[in-house]
């Protein structure tokens, strides 16, 4: 079921577009950020809401990158794997990072604590290497910071 | 020099609000453009020379005039501001949005004034998060100040403007691609024609704009097209945000002139080559343009110059290679990246991509042949302009097409030493 916060959340988008296959991607994304990922449970309850099949949402969750189908850890750890940050030296911080979690790219940690996956050019390339965390942006990254910024994610 | 763009941000990087934006002459530029009829709103910006500054470079003012106006055109018509700003080696549109979210607004209305536009959509890219904040606070301010919503400071124009959050793919920043996102499909890009400008978002008409062109827009039209002309050093009128990333000294973002020579960016505003690194070469434009190399320095970095050097302006935001970091490596990650985010459309682009990706990265591995090299070349030709789709993937074998011209031994060392030589 969806929440009563999810479900006011995704009408009072439903306005901006003039259907409610528009708001598809919202909508996913909006369930995303209550619940970390989308559940089958939660597309057969957006198929109900939005009056699209399930295999149409599916179709539009597996296309893009920032939709999850899969759970993730309490926090997301978003690297930048594009050409700055590669240029940059993010390949070894990446592997240091994964170490000290004891984890590989796209795994998470058994405490369930942190989600590392890869991501394209966050627009932050004048401070490259740059990570994403729970949507803040974490510049000039470096294997002397890993500790640091973790830290400040319980 | 003036700094039209960037002349308003703030030292410490926090948004400019609506009051200090109107007492630095914010919305002049929208009560000018009330007072002018549309067609002349886009006149003025066809006479500025203002050409596309998300990668293309189609002239902004004669895209507009395709637009169907008058009483019997179809309504609503739609703009839609291109803020999935995603080209590795790119952040240009997230400083002007974080830092003057009603920059971009005002050349929102402005520009959707001049094709009579009724509703604005902002595509953002959903990982600027921080620009989304800012952006959805200065279109509240601007709507509670008239600026935005019915009849417009009593003009009788009427303009609202909705953010959407993508959900992340590189595919959506090509226009027709974006507009299947923003209708809630997968993001495939569609045939042409019909033109967006006649049938766009939803069939109706619709015209796409890179958020750098649109903050220009108002500029333009409060101080005149010979001003804008003029604030170039080359026939492409304006200033540029240019980039610089890599191992240079002060990496960064810089509003020069356009046509600011590449050595004049590089040198004096990148402060060159970190000590004890030599410049091989840089991506001028963002990962999709072709390498320039030390012969190209004094290239003017605007569209015609830019091309001729055999390369394209793209971004305007350069990615540097140094005589320390491995070409061929450099290559591999760019074609991963463009592998990875083929839409899957058409199979010259997905199947090609990911076979160029595997040979370069068997390459790094020092497991390449010198029959590889011919299947790279054969690549760079297969995917060329006119075999695809959509201009994904010519844009994608631009980096290497040149690569395999400028660091030809780079790559046969890799090859005839069974090992990358950089690691």
């Amino acid at each position: 079921m969806l929440s009563v916060e999810e479900r006011k959340e995704i009408e009072s988008k439903l306005a901006d577009y003039p259907n409610s296959q528009a708001m598809s991607i919202e909508a996913m994304l909006i369930v995303q950020r209550h619940r970390g990922w989308v559940t089958d449970e939660s597309l057969r309850d957006l198929s109900e809401l939005l009056g699209l099949s399930v295999a149409d949402l599916d179709g539009v969750a597996t296309f893009y990158n920032l939709i999850r189908r899969k759970p993730v850890g309490r926090h997301v750890v978003h690297v930048c794997d594009s050409v700055s940050c590669w240029i940059m030296g993010v390949e070894r911080v990446c592997s240091q990072l994964c170490t000290n979690l004891g984890i590989a790219l796209g795994g998470t940690t058994a405490d369930g604590r942190f989600t590392v996956l890869p991501i394209v050019c966050l627009g932050a390339c004048d401070h490259a290497p740059a990570v994403m965390i729970d949507g803040k942006l974490h510049e000039d990254f470096n294997g002397q910071r890993i500790e640091e910024i973790l830290a400040q994610y319980e | 020099m003036e700094r039209p763009l960037t002349g308003n941000f703030r030292a410490d990087r926090e948004a400019v609000s609506l009051a200090e934006y109107e007492r630095a002459g914010g919305y002049q530029g929208l009560r000018k453009a009330l007072q002018m009829a549309p067609a002349d709103v886009t006149e003025t910006v066809k006479n500025s020379n203002l050409r596309g500054r998300g990668g293309a470079g189609f002239p902004t003012g004669m895209k507009w005039s395709f637009v169907p106006m008058g009483k019997d055109a179809p309504h609503p018509k739609y703009l839609v501001a291109n803020a999935d700003e995603m080209e590795p080696g790119t952040f240009k549109d997230r400083a002007l949005m974080e830092c003057d979210p009603h920059q971009l607004i005002e050349g929102m209305i402005v520009s959707a004034y001049a094709i009579a536009a009724d509703i604005g959509y902002i595509f953002l890219r959903g990982e600027y998060v921080r620009s989304h904040e800012r952006l959805a606070r200065a279109i509240a301010e601007a709507q509670a100040g008239n600026y935005l919503g019915n009849n417009i400071l009593g003009s009788g124009y009427s303009f609202t403007i909705h953010l959407h959050a993508s959900a992340g793919r590189y595919i959506c920043g090509e226009e027709t691609a974006l507009l299947n996102a923003l209708e809630g499909k997968r993001a495939h890009p569609r045939t042409k024609p019909p033109f967006p400008q006649v049938s766009g978002l939803w069939g109706k008409p619709t015209i796409v704009q890179n958020v750098e062109t649109l903050c220009n827009v108002h500029h333009i039209v409060n101080h005149g097209p010979a001003w804008f002309r003029k604030l170039s050093r080359t026939e492409d009128g304006g200033t540029k945000l240019y980039g610089v990333s890599g191992k240079v000294k002060r990496p960064g973002l810089w509003e020069l002139p356009m046509g600011t020579p590449m050595r004049e960016i590089l040198e004096e505003h990148a402060g060159g080559m970190r000590d004890g690194l030599r410049f091989r070469g840089a991506l001028p434009g963002g990962a999709s343009t072709d390498f320039l190399v030390e012969q190209h320095l004094d290239t003017p970095m605007d569209f015609g110059h830019v091309q001729k050097a055999g390369s394209r302006l793209g971004t305007g935001t350069m990615v540097v290679l140094d005589d320390q970091t491995c070409p061929v490596g450099m290559v591999w990650n760019l074609e991963h990246f463009f592998a990875q985010e083929s839409c899957g459309w058409c199979t010259p682009c997905w199947s090609g991509l990911a076979w160029t990706e595997k040979i370069l990265f068997a390459m790094e591995q020092g497991k390449g042949s010198l029959h590889d090299l011919e299947t790279l070349t054969f690549q760079t030709k297969f995917l060329a302009p006119g075999n695809t789709f959509c201009a994904f993937a010519p844009g994608a074998v631009e980096p290497l097409q040149s690569a395999l011209k400028y660091f030809a031994s780079d790559f046969r060392r890799h090859i005839d030493e069974h090992r990358c030589p950089w690691r």
